[in-house]
């Protein structure tokens, strides 16, 4: 009888035992993108382990790496908060003058990447560090208990933005800090969702698999944080995709020009234009994403909070160069 | 053969380095010690170092990739002062804390504000609690010397600690003083390659560094930070030792100057110890028991031999170009822990002094002994004294 191969290696990097939160969104992130480096090191240069994480101060980080316990087969540094960039500069340089093949993968959440460690991911883009940045992105500081970050949506609660009489919950836009990452022009930036794991997989190994840096920006939820029933992580992520609230999509070398948007599914209408997305006519309201979420409760007595939040989208896919028509649900 | 030249204290940083041939080297430009990571940069450029050169966006990157690349197995350098120093300062505790034998050359200059590039030693004085080993040079050979011997105690199993060492703004750092480069092979002989004991990112070896401790283990860690210190007094001695065979220039944790019996004794670091070390000449043409101490290494605190020097005098002024508010300056405490316990002890006398680069003149120096011999006859004086001040313009 035939075996099947299965999608993905079966060598795990993040080791069952760590003491993430059930139904962590993030720890399937990290499960899989060590896995997808994993196999692209094994493609490029012959040896899965070809390669060593330096991460940030972080949910992720303090799960796996509780003295004398360690979820991670593979070699690991976690020096602080806002400087998981920096250090992994150090490492590479290091390796280079080794003679060590491989690569580095750093790996920082949404508060470590966004907003304080923004400079230390700068420097390192701009020096051409031969590193990927992944940022897990679950929308808050979820280490410490759900404050907002500049990576929280529009409209969500968290606890230091809590909607009350005089708020709607977090006031300001979500940062995209891919399109920074590209303003950089590196070889590789892409947007990821566990919601889909197939291309996220095939994106962190590209990544991998480009001289020089990449980044990469993971929608992962946080049942926790955002409120959400456990075993819908992957569900949530994926009506993210299909409603329009997390494009996804890749730049190379920055080319803002040719931006590769991908089809979100859902039934969305997609309108080509010489091989090229321009526009995309949502079927499901965002309604469906954001329904599923405690952190968006408070919007469904705002409507008008929520149409602001489909402006917002409309203007974040104008940037992606994308005419997007959003849904409002049925009455 | 060694070679015989001129240089300035910061040339003289970049030199060492070159000779301890580390194989990373983070920097952020920053006054006054820029001119080491461009006489880096020269070095390795020239293909006369074989060195990845980091240049980092900010001093807090610096140390950060210092610690990624020696947390990976391999000897790191960086330089810098003051802002850049306490903007490190976050990362200084995790380099101690993992036990990482990175070197830092600081170009000793005060804080802001008011901001002023001028020498004081305020800002490696407050990195004294990270953990970190602390030499301070007189000259512009010795900083050459003591970066080779930083190194080289960083290194050792017992003590796998950072350490920083500290000349003077501008009194060192841009002033070209005569310095014997000593020979490569020698330098290797005495260093060796670095072979990474703890710290390596090895895919064959994989392991986790940097872990979250709880309460059952943060303070172990700790421990270990302070046991390391305390074993670095012994090895600092046997490097001075072998490095004193093998290049033939004699360090000691407290240098002494004239102090058999003398009655009144200087106790300064960095280049003002040789401003006091004439001013004691001066003194003693007259008649006046005075001698003179240098503390060559600040942190682990040498406090036996500071124990043996307060044997030796009656008044121990202190001469300090920091401040900790309210006590006096750093050394005024650390010499009353040396002290306190002691049957015998002198007076202890501080004297805050030089500081934002202002020179520090025999007439302040009269000031101090003045001061000095009032305790000495039995007069009451002030315990801290700041010298030099002009308070027409308070």
């Amino acid at each position: 009888m035939a075996v099947r191969k299965p999608p993905i290696t079966t060598r795990e990097y993040w080791a069952p035992g760590h003491a993430a939160c059930a139904g962590c969104g993030c720890a399937t992130a990290l499960k899989l993108a060590t896995k997808a480096f994993s196999e692209a090191m094994e493609e490029k240069f012959g040896d899965p382990n070809a390669f060593a994480i330096a991460q940030a101060t972080g949910c992720m980080e303090v799960v796996s790496a509780v003295f004398p316990y360690t979820a991670w087969r593979a070699p690991w540094v976690h020096v602080a908060f806002e400087n998981a960039a920096a250090a992994a500069s150090g490492v590479e340089a290091a390796w280079k003058k080794l003679g060590r093949k491989g690569k580095i993968l750093a790996i920082g959440g949404d508060g470590g990447t966004a907003d304080i460690g923004l400079q230390a991911l700068s420097g390192m883009l701009e020096r051409r560090h031969n590193v990927v940045y992944l940022m897990y992105d679950n929308e808050a500081y979820m280490n410490t208990g759900i404050q907002r970050s500049s990576s929280t949506p529009y409209g969500a609660w968290t606890t230091t933005s809590p909607p009350g009489k005089y708020s709607i919950g977090e006031d300001k836009p979500k940062k995209w800090v891919a399109l920074i990452a590209a303003a950089h022009q590196i070889p590789y930036v892409a947007t990821a969702s566990i919601g889909n794991p197939f291309d996220f997989v095939k994106k962190m190994k590209k990544a991998a698999k480009v001289d020089g840096p990449a980044f990469v920006q993971v929608h992962c939820t946080c049942p926790t944080g955002w409120k959400s029933p456990l075993e819908k992580g992957v569900e949530i992520a994926r009506l993210a995709i299909e409603t329009g609230v997390w494009p996804l999509f890749e730049i190379e070398n920055g080319d803002f020009f040719n931006i590769k948007i991908q089809p979100p599914g859902g039934g969305a209408k997609v309108k080509r234009e010489g091989g090229k997305i321009v526009a995309i006519e949502f079927k499901k309201p965002i309604e469906e994403y954001l329904k599923l979420q405690g952190r968006f409760k408070h919007l469904f007595k705002r409507p008008e909070a929520i149409d602001e939040m489909r402006e917002q989208i409309k203007a974040m896919w104008k940037v992606l160069g994308v005419e997007v028509t959003l849904p409002k649900p049925e009455e | 053969m060694p070679i015989r030249t001129v240089m300035k204290a910061n040339e003289a940083a970049a030199w060492a380095a070159k000779l301890a041939k580390p194989k990373v080297i983070a920097a952020f430009p920053i006054t006054p010690s820029t001119l080491v990571p461009e006489k880096i940069s020269e070095f390795v450029a020239n293909g006369e170092l074989d060195a990845e050169f980091i240049k980092v966006e900010s001093e807090h990157s610096a140390i950060s990739a210092c610690v990624g690349a020696s947390a990976a197995g391999v000897r790191t350098f960086t330089a810098t002062a003051s802002q850049g120093l306490a903007l490190m300062h976050e990362v200084l505790f995790i380099a101690a804390g993992m036990r990482l034998p990175i070197v830092v050359a600081v170009g000793n200059r005060s804080l802001s504000a008011p901001i002023n590039i001028w020498n004081d030693w305020q800002d490696s004085i407050s990195e004294r609690d990270t953990g970190w080993l602390q030499f301070y040079a007189e000259n512009n050979q010795e900083a050459l010397d003591l970066i080779l011997i930083a190194f080289k105690v960083a290194e050792n199993e017992k003590v796998l600690l950072p350490a920083m060492v500290g000349f003077d703004a501008f009194i060192l750092t841009h002033t070209v003083e005569p310095v014997e480069i000593p020979d490569q092979e020698v330098v290797d002989e005495f260093l060796g390659e670095y072979e990474p004991k703890h710290a390596y990112l090895d895919p064959e070896r994989p392991i986790t560094q940097g872990t979250l401790a709880f309460p059952a283990h943060y303070m172990e860690a700790r421990y270990t930070v302070w046991e390391a210190n305390e074993n670095a007094k012994k090895v600092i001695d046997e490097v001075f030792e072998e490095f004193e065979k093998k290049f033939g220039r004699k360090y000691r944790k407290v240098e002494e100057y004239r102090t058999e019996d003398a009655e009144i004794v200087f106790v300064t670091m960095g280049s003002l110890a040789g401003t006091v070390k004439e001013y004691v000449d001066h003194l003693r043409e007259q008649g006046i028991k005075a001698g003179a101490a240098k503390l060559t290494v600040y942190r682990p605190f040498p406090i036996e031999e500071v124990r043996e020097l307060a044997k030796k005098a009656k008044v121990i002024a202190l001469l300090e170009k920091n401040v900790t508010f309210s006590v006096g300056g750093a050394l005024f405490q650390d010499f009353s822990r040396a002290l306190i316990n002691e049957k015998e002890k002198p007076i202890i006398l501080d004297f805050i002094l030089g500081l934002g680069g202002r020179d520090v003149t025999f007439q302040n120096l009269d000031e101090v002994l003045e001061i000095s011999r009032k305790a000495l006859n039995g007069e009451k004086v002030d315990e801290v004294n700041w010298i030099g001040l002009r308070k027409e313009i308070l």
